[in-house]
């Protein structure tokens, strides 16, 4: 798998599905879901941008 | 030179930490010295006030990264080294592991609490110790006084009646703040604290204090005492850089900066400790808020591995008071009350959520400068950052 979350880390901040919409989205209550698992590409761009800005620091890119 | 480039990042938290991983990621391939005060691996300061100070994270999970990716990083921490000068000029940080030259360094040094001059026995909070020492204070006492109607004042209140401990959170200057948006969520944050039974005095003169047997005795000016047994002080913080005193560096209320985080040739600060130009008022001030930290180390890692010119971050901040979550994004004119967003097209759907709102800062001209989502659906408060994106000054630099 390309990406790990961990949401009991996650503080709805919402930097991921914001620099990377088609990779994170966010549930009710501001957590950060998944839509992909594996992203290429733009998506994977987009998704080591969104690691590096998540405030929480909950989400990990190992895919690289 | 025959060594390899060498950056030096002194203080390992989260400013330094983001600022040695961006440079390696950006493809900086000489050597990177990650250098701080502290004895633990880095970790993150949100969660002291929050998951640890509760007793649901154990310390571990509050670190920046696991052994093996820190590993992978290839970046030379050194744990328990402290700065205690920089000569500019040479390029030479003086450190308590000894001389350290570098091409670039990066000054990540953060801030310390203020101490209550009245208060010498209160705890704070700041460091991995502290938010363990506060938590088994909170586990057992039955009175808690914390003082500093700030956001972590806010905050550690909102543990201590976690805790199940009667709450008195004073202040002096009659209103309760947050980070960037300052006082205009005061009556919504006293609002929430009394409803989770929080004690409030929001104009408590403190004039002594006295620590006995039985507890800890504070003085207030109209003639109350307070018993309490734990006394937290959460005053506000005070940059880092006595280390610099005797350097050419310019400190006033932190490191002095441009818009892109450079201080002197050679040295850029980023986090609390560093005083970037501000975009709009073109005065030097700091930003104590995590993402502020991460942005502008990424905008100076950036500057240092590719020599480009990063953008100034627009400051984001999030809390978390009695489980109510509260973000803020851009910018909050003290002057000019929250508008709600609600009946604003494009930006609120209409949720009915008990207590939720996302609440607006507009300028003259009534663009969106400042958004805050109170409990706000993630959607709306998405929508809402998008609106203060469209401000043009942002676009143009
Ligand atoms: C309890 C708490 C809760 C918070 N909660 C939130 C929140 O919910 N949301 C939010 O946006 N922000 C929050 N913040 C603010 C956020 O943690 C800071 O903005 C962030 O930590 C700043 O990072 P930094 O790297 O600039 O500084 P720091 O994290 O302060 O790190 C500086 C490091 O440098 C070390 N150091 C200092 N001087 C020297 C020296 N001379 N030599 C070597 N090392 C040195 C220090 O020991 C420290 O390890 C919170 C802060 C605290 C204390
Ligand atoms: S950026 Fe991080 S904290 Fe924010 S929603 Fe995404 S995972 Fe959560």
């Amino acid at each position: 798998m390309g990406i790990d979350v961990k949401r009991d880390a996650c503080v709805g901040a919402g930097q991921c599905a914001l620099v990377a919409p088609d990779v994170f989205d966010q549930d009710d209550d501001g957590i950060v879901m998944l839509l992909q698992t594996d992203p290429e590409g733009a998506d994977l761009t987009a998704a080591t941008k969104a690691e590096r800005l998540c405030p929480a620091r909950a989400i990990t890119v190992t895919a690289r | 030179m025959t060594r390899a480039p060498r950056v030096v990042v002194v203080g390992a938290s989260i400013g330094g930490v983001t600022a040695a991983e961006t440079l390696r990621r950006e493809g900086f391939d000489g050597e990177i010295v990650l250098l701080g005060d502290e004895r633990h691996r880095p970790y993150l300061r949100p969660p002291l006030s929050k998951q640890i100070l509760l007793g649901e994270w154990e310390p571990d999970q509050a670190s920046t990264h696991t052994v093996a990716q820190a590993e992978e990083l290839d970046v030379e921490l050194r744990t328990s080294c402290t700065a205690r000068g920089l000569d500019v000029a040479g390029r030479v940080v003086r450190t308590s592991q000894g001389d350290l030259a570098y091409d670039e360094l990066i000054v990540a040094t953060g801030s310390e609490p203020r101490r209550h001059p009245l208060l010498p026995m209160a705890l704070t909070l700041r460091t991995l110790e502290d938010a363990l020492a506060l938590r088994d204070g909170l586990r057992s006492a039955h009175r808690v006084a914390v003082v500093g109607a700030g956001v972590l004042g806010s905050e550690i209140a909102s543990a201590a009646r976690k805790h199940e401990a009667d709450t008195l959170l004073l202040g002096r200057s009659g209103t309760l703040t947050l980070g960037g948006v300052g006082t205009l969520l005061s009556d919504r944050l006293a609002r929430l604290h009394e409803d989770h039974g929080v004690e409030l005095d929001l104009r408590a003169e403190i004039v002594g204090a006295e620590s006995g047997l039985d507890g800890t005795r504070i003085e207030l000016a109209d003639g109350r005492i307070e018993l309490v047994d734990l006394v937290v002080a959460m005053i506000g913080a005070t940059p880092r850089t006595r280390w610099l005193d005797s350097s050419t560096l310019t400190i006033a209320d932190g490191v002095v900066c441009d818009r892109g985080g450079s201080a002197a040739p050679g040295v850029s600060a980023v986090g609390d400790v560093a005083a970037w130009v501000d975009p709009f008022t073109g005065r030097p001030s700091r930003v104590e808020h995590q993402s502020n930290a991460i942005e502008q180390a990424i905008a100076v890692a950036l500057r240092i591995a590719r020599g480009e010119l990063g953008t100034q971050p627009v400051p984001l901040f999030w809390s978390e008071v009695h489980g109510t979550r509260i973000h803020a994004y851009g910018w909050f004119d003290p002057e000019r009350p929250l508008v709600e967003a609600a009946g604003d097209p494009g930006i609120q759907s209409g949720t009915s959520a008990t207590d939720s709102a996302v609440l607006l800062s507009r300028d003259d001209t009534d663009r969106v400068r400042g958004a805050i989502g109170w409990n706000a659906p993630p959607r709306d408060f998405r929508a809402a950052r998008a609106a203060v994106l469209r401000t043009p000054e942002l676009i143009t630099h």
